[in-house]
């Protein structure tokens, strides 16, 4: 600033100004609306995930119910049925099918509940093991030890025309179920231990496990 | 003039950039600044210039689609000439980042860097640090094998936590309903881009603050940091007893640049690139899934929580420590800055890596996972069965058969979950076995329901063998007394 003389102290000067910064304001302000009207339907393009939402679950047939022998738990794979046709082997999904009778089923998420890793089943001591942090289940899906909070997920289910139809879809984690239908949990409640008291006397007549 | 002078000379009157370019380098630092603890800074720049030209060298060839990426990263590792030796660099180089940035972040903590005027440039540190595990931990993912397929799984099961929005996060996170291609995509566009453009400009922003502000001096014991005379203090100090940087001080960092990049090039060439594990295909369920080296800990730290404090420290303790790590210039700004006179940081530094250390070391055998096939496959030591009766040798077969090794070793095999059970009848009573076996308890699930009477009594009676030789077996000395009172025989009972 070189004093009075200065040109942009000139009065007209600073009128001009003072008019331009006022253009240049509402120019950012265009700018701001038209970013807004551009970017806000995109918006919906990168929360499309979540907003299809309810689109994910489905009925998915798990075939006829003579592949599932009373008594025992089998481990299936079914196709996922909200899928991209570049999703490869990632589609497909693993369950484990519980029968205990001719018309109970339970089918089971293979995900851990404490953070997902898959379970295994072994059928010699009716339990399912994590590899990951070391949680256990009870055959019914309870929690048996480990840091799982909860017993495994479930999926609902059906029975129809001598086939097995479960409610699938999404991957269970805490707040999203494995699929709809039965309550999240069939054995969550830890509490419930299996009987141990008759066990401990010679029971007369049968050796068999109670359980599966 | 020599044609390359015109050349130069040309294009610097268009361009206009040796004046700011030759202020920068010949800036005068503190003479003792030109040590080899101020290597680590442009040590981790170099490597991210490293990851940046070895990641665009990859994606050349990866495919980032669930199907295909896989089997891109076996043509890579197998049919393109060095194409695992770029995989082995970048991987290799990821790690060499991780730990050159920790240290840095700790040298400067220690050498009191975050101190006034340069709160800011920490606060950015803190934020390049972050962006660097994100990246290692989306480089993971790209690696797309079981690992990162259960990897994905783990962190959704985590996002999972959040409350009320925790489903909807695991859709965000997933982009779908599940780990599929559309998940694959969405960390390949955070790993080649979103994270890397944001860590450049990040780093040209936290390099010209440590051009502007200079290099922070040697911390001297007693020479305390004020905001009104600092600014003073450190330009006196670089004017008289200042080095040009280059070609005074920059020699080191280039020696170790080189060092570091040499150590990583033979890492790559000698162990070679890092996986791809098995196929991402969720159907083979017989996988032991585990994270890279730098997130052990937290597999660690997951598995010895208890179950219901776990997702209060999930959600809670990651923002407070990043809190915490951007409030320390705040709240430490000024004072001292030699570490002779602040105890506490080098006691926290340590503290952390001790903890660190022990975390990780523990992930690397992961003595809380049940090892899946030990009860097939590590025998019963021949030593405990030699002179067994009949029962206590079926009762051996009913503890392989019903997977106890998997959580038990015997000799030094089979799993760790629970205790070694080499010397259980030398502390347990066989009632207290019986009792142990049905019941379970500790993170021992209850064998009630799976074991019918006659497999209980033979599995107690062979565990009732396993001790010390000579060593006297357990006894329960209330029940002595009891049994001496009635008349009974202690051991007649059952
Ligand atoms: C899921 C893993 C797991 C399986 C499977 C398992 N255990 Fe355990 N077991 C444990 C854990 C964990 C403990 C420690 C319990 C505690 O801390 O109180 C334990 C403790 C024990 C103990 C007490 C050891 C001591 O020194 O205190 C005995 C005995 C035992 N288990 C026997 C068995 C037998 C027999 C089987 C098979 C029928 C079996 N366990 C299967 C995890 C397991």
């Amino acid at each position: 600033m070189e004093g009075p003389n200065n040109p942009l102290e000139s009065e007209a000067q600073v009128r001009d100004i003072s008019r331009r910064t006022l253009l240049m304001k509402i120019g950012i302000g265009l700018n701001a609306l038209v970013a807004a009207a551009i970017a806000t339907p995109v918006i919906a393009y990168v929360l499309g995930p979540v907003l299809k939402r309810k689109e994910y679950l489905d009925w998915v047939d798990l075939g006829s119910l003579s592949n599932f022998p009373v008594g025992e738990t089998t481990l299936v794979n079914y196709r996922n049925p909200f899928t991209n046709s570049w999703d490869g082997d990632t589609a497909n999904v693993p369950a484990y099918v519980r029968r205990t009778s001719d018309t109970d089923f339970t089918v089971f998420a293979v995900n851990c509940a404490h953070l997902g890793c898959p379970v295994k089943w072994f059928k010699e001591s009716q339990l399912f093991m994590c590899p990951c942090h070391g949680g256990a289940y009870y055959a019914d899906g309870s929690r048996a030890s480990g840091p799982p909070e909860r017993g495994l997920f479930t999926y609902g289910l059906k029975l129809q025309k001598g086939k097995l139809l479960i409610n699938a879809g999404q991957m269970p984690t805490l707040q999203n179920q494995a699929g709809l239908g039965k309550t999240p949990c069939s054995g969550g409640d830890a509490s419930v231990k299996p009987q141990i008291v008759a066990r401990i006397e010679p029971c007369p007549g049968t050796d068999k496990s109670t359980i599966g | 003039m020599p044609w390359y002078r015109q050349v130069y000379d040309w294009l610097e009157h268009r361009l206009q950039l040796e004046g700011p370019v030759m202020e920068a380098m010949v800036h005068p630092v503190p003479r003792k600044t030109a040590s080899w603890w101020y290597v680590f800074g442009s040590a981790s720049f170099v490597l991210l210039i490293l990851q940046v030209v070895t990641g665009i060298l990859l994606a050349l060839v990866y495919a980032p689609s669930a199907a295909h990426a896989w089997d891109s990263l076996e043509v890579l590792n197998h049919q393109l000439p060095l194409g695992w030796f770029l995989r082995a660099m970048h991987g290799w180089g990821s790690n060499f980042m991780v730990a050159v940035v920790l240290i840095h972040m700790c040298q400067v903590f220690l050498f009191g860097g975050h101190k006034y005027p340069r709160e800011f440039t920490w606060v950015l540190g803190v934020c390049m640090l972050l962006m660097t595990l994100g990246m290692a931990f989306t480089g993971q993912v790209l690696r797309f094998d079981q690992d990162a397929y259960w990897g994905l799984g783990i962190g959704a099961s985590i996002a999972g936590r959040v409350p009320f929005v925790g489903g909807q996060l695991v859709h965000l996170m997933l982009g779908g309903p599940m780990i599929n291609g559309a998940t694959l995509t969405r960390f390949f566009a955070l790993h080649v881009f979103v994270i890397p453009g944001a860590l450049l400009a990040f780093t040209g922003l936290h390099l010209w603050m440590v051009v502007k502000l200079g290099i922070n001096e040697w911390p001297m014991p007693g020479r305390i940091v004020r905001r009104e005379t600092y600014m003073k203090e450190y330009h006196d100090l670089t004017h008289t007893d200042g080095l040009a940087f280059v070609p005074l001080a920059v020699w080191k960092d280039l020696f170790f640049s080189a060092a570091i990049l040499l150590a990583v090039a033979a890492c790559a060439a000698y162990f070679g690139p890092f996986g791809p594990k098995g196929a991402p295909d969720p159907t083979i369920i017989n996988t032991v899934p585990k994270p890279d080296f730098f997130f052990l800990w937290l597999y660690t730290v997951l598995s010895y929580l208890p179950p219901n404090l776990e997702t209060p420290f999930l959600l809670i303790v990651p923002p407070i420590a990043i809190a915490f790590l951007i409030a320390i210039p705040f709240v430490a700004g000024i004072g001292e800055k030699s570490w002779w006179r602040r105890p506490v940081a080098v006691f926290a530094v340590f503290f952390i890596a001790v903890c660190w250390g022990a975390f990780t070391q523990l992930g690397t055998y992961t003595p809380w996972s049940p090892q899946m096939h030990a009860w097939s496959g590590a025998p019963v030591p021949e030593k405990l069965l030699v002179n067994r009766t009949p029962l206590e040798r079926q009762g051996a077969v009913v503890l392989q058969q019903k997977q106890c090794r998997n959580c038990h070793e015997l000799g030094g095999m089979g799993g760790q979950r629970g205790p070694a059970l080499d010397d259980v009848a030398g502390h347990m009573t066989e009632d207290q076995l019986y009792r142990q076996v049905l019941q379970g308890g500790g993170n021992m699930p209850a064998y009630g329901a799976a074991l019918s009477p006659a497999e209980t009594t033979a599995l107690v009676k062979f565990l009732t063998t396993l001790k010390v030789n000579y060593a006297p077996a357990a006894s329960d000395a209330s029940r002595q007394v009891a049994d001496a009172d009635t008349g009974t025989a202690a051991t007649g009972a059952r």
